[in-house]
């Protein structure tokens, strides 16, 4: 792994980044509050009702829980992916073929029970 | 310190030109975003018969530069209600996932420099990773984090819910992408993508149940064994990076303008130089999974070279040159993917949510499943009963 030069773009990004927008501000300058509306948050000309704990449909956090589930279902199908031709040219072919199959079953079992009990309906 | 900065190269002279190499590559895709809107502004100009900007230079070409000192003059401006750290450091996030994932895509042969004055061999891509895949998918999937810093912190509604939006659309269709690849890793056997297009070179040519059918006029991509494969990832790209038809993060009717609503001037440049970085890196990685990356039809590097050196009669020449007709060969590959999204935007009107969540759960997640699934059973099945 080339982490010395992942770490160091990273870094030359984040300065690039920075610079810009300092610069931006050198040449733009800083908004001056000639009103109060101009620095409120945009909300199509009505005043602005102040709440942030704005209430969010528990569906996203469904979805949020359902990806984890069915993400690491899916990671774990790649080391498996990547040896499968050197399993069969092993001879262990049919075993980690057929074990990567009842891995699914469970998988597809899973997301016909998330559509059935209508986890994934959004109205 | 120094162990990791040694694998950037053995020499002094290595590391150097390795890590000037990345900072080359992360301008190159920041001189491209330009490039790329005024394609937008004029295709989309050509696809809906208007003119579009041609007032300023050539073609409109030197609008660019018109609307970069328009991003100078304007005001720095913070919402009173948001998070002030989180505004500022969100644009600058956006960048690093698609500059840093872009790094891992080759775009040509290795340059083989062999003089009296320097012998190295360089790669022409930020840094190679043998877990290519992994890393690609990993740190271009951080993109989400962005998106929601910029709702949190910009304090609006609009923006917050343009942000949660993005970030289920996001989880949702990264199911299917990363299953849709689940495919190309089996035929390959690899995660490099370096691997992956050295196995698409030559002509089209694959055994199965014992027989071996070879076709002399077609390449070995990766399309001719998963062309299911290849449409899923495709549309999953869309998805990931929040174009029509899957732009619901700002669909302007009901969001205003989504994350970036609160945003403007060069802070809104950078999430675009992120946005059109993620098309980047998804078309990049179209050209490498399934159209043979760097390769130039069904000719490998190898033949390549030995034309080159016929032509030129010089090695050292031969090697310059073969990297540039690869070079120009993934260019040509990674401009007409790119053209196809802008296209693509343009003809197609927005999903509406529930849609867009059922296609990616209910349709492409089964179908990607059942990729892998067939894509499984034909290697096992092929490989073992030969008739």
């Amino acid at each position: 792994m080339p982490l010395g030069g992942v770490i160091f773009i990273t870094i030359f990004i984040a300065t690039f980044g920075y610079i810009l927008i300092r610069l931006a501000r050198l040449t733009g300058g800083v908004a001056k509050k000639t009103s109060q509306a101009k620095f409120d948050i945009y909300e199509c000309g009505i005043p602005v009702e102040e709440k942030k704990d704005t209430k969010i449909s528990v569906k996203f956090y469904l979805t949020a829980i359902l990806f984890i589930l069915f993400d690491i279902e899916i990671i774990f199908m790649y080391p498996w992916a990547v040896n499968f031709k050197n399993f069969i040219a092993m001879g262990a072919g049919a075993f980690v073929f057929i074990s990567m199959f009842v891995f699914l079953s469970l998988f597809i079992f899973g997301l016909w029970w998330e559509i059935k009990s209508k986890a994934l309906e959004w109205d | 310190m120094t162990s990791a900065m040694t694998s950037m190269g053995a020499t002094g002279l290595e590391i150097t030109v390795n890590l000037i190499k990345t900072v080359l590559v992360f301008l190159m895709m920041v001189q491209a975003v330009p490039i790329l809107v005024w394609l937008e502004r004029r295709g989309s100009a050509f696809i809906q018969n208007r003119f579009g900007p041609n007032r300023v230079g050539p073609l409109g070409l030197v609008q660019l530069l018109a609307d970069a000192v328009k991003f100078l003059t304007k005001e720095d401006f913070v919402p009173e209600k948001g998070s002030r750290f989180m505004f500022y450091a969100a644009p600058i996030f956006a960048l690093i996932p698609a500059a840093i994932a872009y790094m891992a895509i080759p775009m040509s042969v290795p340059l083989k420099l062999d003089s009296a004055m320097i012998k190295a061999t360089f790669l022409i891509q930020g840094f190679e990773i043998n877990v290519g895949i992994v890393f690609v998918l990993g740190v271009s999937s951080l993109a989400a984090y962005t998106i929601l810093m910029a709702g949190w912190g910009s304090g609006s509604k609009y923006s917050l819910m343009g942000a949660l939006r993005a970030s289920a659309q996001i989880i949702s269709y990264e199911l299917a992408l990363g299953l849709s690849i689940v495919g190309v890793i089996l035929l390959y056997g690899s995660f490099s993508l370096t691997e992956m297009i050295a196995a698409q070179q030559g002509v089209l040519k694959f055994s199965m149940f014992g027989y071996t059918v070879a076709c002399d006029y077609l390449p070995n991509w990766g399309i001719f064994y998963q062309p299911l494969g290849m449409m899923l990832f495709f549309a999953a790209t869309f998805a990931e990076s929040n174009r029509l038809p899957f732009d619901l993060a700002e669909g302007e009717a009901e969001l205003v303008a989504g994350f970036h609503t609160e945003y403007g001037g060069f802070k809104m440049l950078m999430f675009f130089i992120g946005e059109y970085g993620h098309m980047m890196i998804a078309s990049g990685l179209m050209a490498t999974f399934f159209f043979g990356g760097y390769s130039i039809w069904s000719y490998t590097p190898q033949e390549v070279y030995q034309w080159l050196y016929a032509w030129v009669g010089s090695a050292q020449l031969a090697n310059i040159l073969n990297t540039a007709v690869h070079f120009l060969s993934y260019n040509i590959k990674f401009a007409f993917f790119l053209w196809i999204f802008i296209w693509v935007r343009w003809t197609l009107p927005r999903f509406r949510y529930d849609q867009l969540m059922d296609i990616g759960w209910k349709t492409m997640l089964p179908w990607a499943l059942a990729n892998a699934m067939i894509t499984a059973t034909l290697i096992f099945v092929g490989s073992y009963f030969a008739f």
